[in-house]
């Protein structure tokens, strides 16, 4: 029997991918039975109507105990997947897992706050939420406040809380969780800059001085490879490489320049007959088209249309949006008026500088005013790793960086 | 370790096994460990409804007071419904107050899962625990009715005989047959929330087909089907309690509502832990 901390094997989860909408009323339900029964007794197969879908799959590695690893991957990959299942919060599909040692997770700081409770009630709420004893949280009581930062705070209740007092105290009880295993999503990146290095600190801290086995998800590059030996790597809901986090960190880099994926939908038939975008690029200006993006480079998109009839004051436009959905940047071609034939829309990041992190690529098109076209075309990285100098911090301070003319002069 | 034991579904102690398709084998000892979030829980419920709301108790006491002062007048004073030797305010009371913990425990389990859709989404703990803590409002709204029914009846000068001792009896019934119903409730709701539209028709339609308002000894001829409602049975039963002999107990009735009760209770806790392990993926 190995020494391992958590040891997986055949790992699947499955989703249908109509579950969710098909069901969400009883009517619906009522109808699909229906519909399901009339197919079996016309000696149809059911199940035809959902697709299914499989977050991961096959998936199997062993975590030594003390091990810090980093779970890297795309949007969609399966990482908080993995965690889930991980932290039983849902059922895999197939295959098994064993941990040993108590497991704490971690998936999102301050889960279960209630603004309308008090900071003081609040902790002990969010404690025993994560799993600690009211004796527990008793004892740590003064050292999360302190670590938080909110003493002359304590007794207001939560919901007049800035953000940031937010953050820090919901991170605050979560870092003094003593579980063998720890896992942890993305959560760093929230709260500012000075406070996350003081939360890396922490789990350093826990990782290596206390010998716990962390697992722990980021898209921020540099923290992953500070933080962790090894390293697992997710794609497309498999294992694509596990190991020295280096290593990994690295395969993961070189996968990347590979290109996004661009999807680009076929136009419907009256579209067709229109206007509409034949082809999306995301490249750096020297024509290479990697996925992920260090900061600080300049990058552009181009749009291929075709015209098949005269537009009227057309819009190309592209629009930019973080992985929490927010919409960052719009960009568009002021309206012209355009003969048939075939165009192509450049748009140049050149004057702004986004964080690192996860976006999603838009693409519209209007004619006066009207809607004719619009979709995700790709999702894309920006990476602070190899970001320069110019940027010492690429996350967590604001998602717009360093973009105004700003010079120092003696007076 | 001989390789014959790789095969055995639990493994040595100490290891968390999670496999697909495989029931938690430490569920209900699971529960306990985490008992006191279940307490966490019940506190923050009921320290919520009682800092958000701005008359606070009062609001558990509003309710019930003007439901007495109608169902006092429409039965009482409009239908002449008898009510033996008590005053008919106290009969429609010792009707209500059991009705209340009921219907608000009925309606607290059923939301429970929905309202806390944020933890189950992203924390582990044996889900059963919502359900189990949100009992707690619908008892702290209790306690409160009991306090005004208390002062009621020293009000009217009516002293209960020593059938009272049983009444914890019959509070343990009626939060049975609420909490089965809940849990049935509390799981499809999950699945379908048209259930948040049903619950309060159901307790509407409930409250009529249920002696809250008058004494079930006026249903002599149907009366073991109208007790197949668990509540019949529950309110004879706190009558019997708080107002003596005048309102005998009838035993068939307690039997058929105990009966479903349990089954009830049985059934849901079946359906609940059938479909738990989806909750995370469709709430």
């Amino acid at each position: 029997m190995s020494d391992a901390a958590i040891s997986v094997t055949g790992l699947g989860k499955r989703y249908w991918l109509s579950q969710r909408s098909r069901s969400d009323t009883l009517r619906d339900a009522v109808t699909a039975k229906l519909r399901a029964l009339g197919a079996r007794l016309a000696g149809r197969e059911s199940h035809g109507a959902e697709e299914e879908f499989w977050a991961l799959r096959d998936l199997s590695f062993e975590i030594a105990r003390g091990d810090v690893v980093g779970i890297i991957g795309r949007n969609g990959a399966g990482k908080s997947t993995l965690l889930k299942i991980l932290s039983r919060i849902t059922d895999p599909t197939a295959g098994e897992i064993r941990i040993r040692g108590r497991v704490a997770s971690l998936l999102e700081v301050g889960t279960g706050f209630h603004p309308e409770l008090t900071g003081r009630d609040n902790i002990y709420l969010n404690g025993a939420i994560l799993g600690m004893s009211r004796a527990e949280i008793r004892r740590k009581f003064d050292e999360i406040v302190a670590f938080a930062e909110v003493e002359r705070f304590l007794d207001m209740r939560v919901k007049h809380y800035s953000s940031g007092m937010y953050v820090r105290l919901a991170f605050a009880v979560a870092a003094h969780l003593e579980p063998e295993i720890l896992i942890v999503d993305e959560v760093l990146a929230v709260g500012d800059a000075a406070f996350q290095k003081k939360c890396l600190g922490k789990m350093q801290d826990v990782a290596r001085s206390e010998g716990r086995t962390v697992l722990f998800v980021s898209h921020n590059l540099p923290s992953i490879r500070q933080l962790c030996r090894s390293a697992l790597l997710l794609s497309g809901g498999r294992l694509e490489a596990a190991g020295g986090c280096g290593q990994v960190l690295e395969q993961y880099q070189r996968g990347l320049t590979a290109g996004a994926p661009v999807t680009v939908p076929k136009p419907g038939p009256d579209l067709a007959e229109r206007a509409y975008v034949t082809a999306v690029v995301l490249e750096t200006l020297d024509g290479r088209q990697p996925a992920v993006i260090p900061v600080g480079v300049p990058w552009r998109i181009r749009l291929a249309i075709r015209v098949r009839q005269p537009q009227r004051r057309f819009v190309a436009a592209v629009g930019i949006k973080s992985a929490d959905g927010i919409a960052v940047q719009t960009a568009w071609l002021p309206p012209q008026d355009l003969a048939a034939g075939d165009y192509e829309a450049v748009f140049t990041q050149d004057r702004v500088n986004l964080e690192g992190g996860s976006y999603s690529l838009l693409v519209g098109l209007t004619e006066n005013d009207r809607q004719l076209q619009q979709f995700e075309a790709a999702r894309f990285d920006l990476t602070g790793e190899n970001a320069g100098e110019e940027f010492p911090a690429t996350s967590g301070v604001g998602i717009v960086l360093n973009s105004m003319q700003s010079r120092l002069t003696r007076v | 370790m001989p390789a014959a034991s790789e095969n055995v579904s639990a493994p040595e102690p100490g290891i968390l096994y999670i496999a697909a398709g495989r029931a938690e084998a430490n569920y209900w000892r699971d529960l306990w460990r985490y008992r006191e979030l279940m307490g966490f829980l019940a506190w923050r419920d009921v320290a919520v409804r009682y800092k958000q709301s701005v008359l606070g108790a009062g609001w558990a006491v509003f309710q019930p007071a003007v439901t007495l002062a109608v169902f006092t007048f429409i039965y009482g004073k409009l239908a002449q419904m008898p009510s033996g030797d008590v005053p008919y305010p106290l009969l429609v009371m010792a009707g209500l107050l059991p009705w209340q913990l009921f219907a608000n425990t009925l309606s607290g389990t059923g939301s429970s899962l929905v309202s806390n859709t944020h933890l189950i989404s992203k924390v582990y703990f044996p889900r059963l625990l919502v359900p189990l803590s949100s009992v707690a409002v619908a008892l702290v709204d209790f306690a409160i009715v009991a306090v005004l029914t208390a002062a009621m009846f020293a009000w009217y000068g009516v002293l209960p005989g020593p059938e009272i001792v049983f009444l914890p009896l019959f509070v343990l019934l009626a939060l049975l047959a609420a909490f089965g119903g809940g849990l049935w409730l509390s799981a499809l709701t999950v699945r379908y929330r048209d259930f948040r539209f049903i619950v309060p028709f159901l307790l509407q339609v409930g409250l009529f087909l249920t002696p809250v308002g008058f004494s079930s000894g006026n249903v002599p001829n149907w009366r073991e089907i109208f007790a197949l409602n668990p509540m019949v049975g529950v309110i004879d039963g706190f009558r019997w309690c708080l107002l003596g002999s005048a309102h005998p107990l009838h035993l068939p009735s307690l039997v058929n509502g105990t009966v479903v009760s349990v089954l009830l209770l049985a059934t849901g806790i079946w359906y609940f832990r059938r479909t738990e392990r989806s909750f995370a993926d469709i709430i």
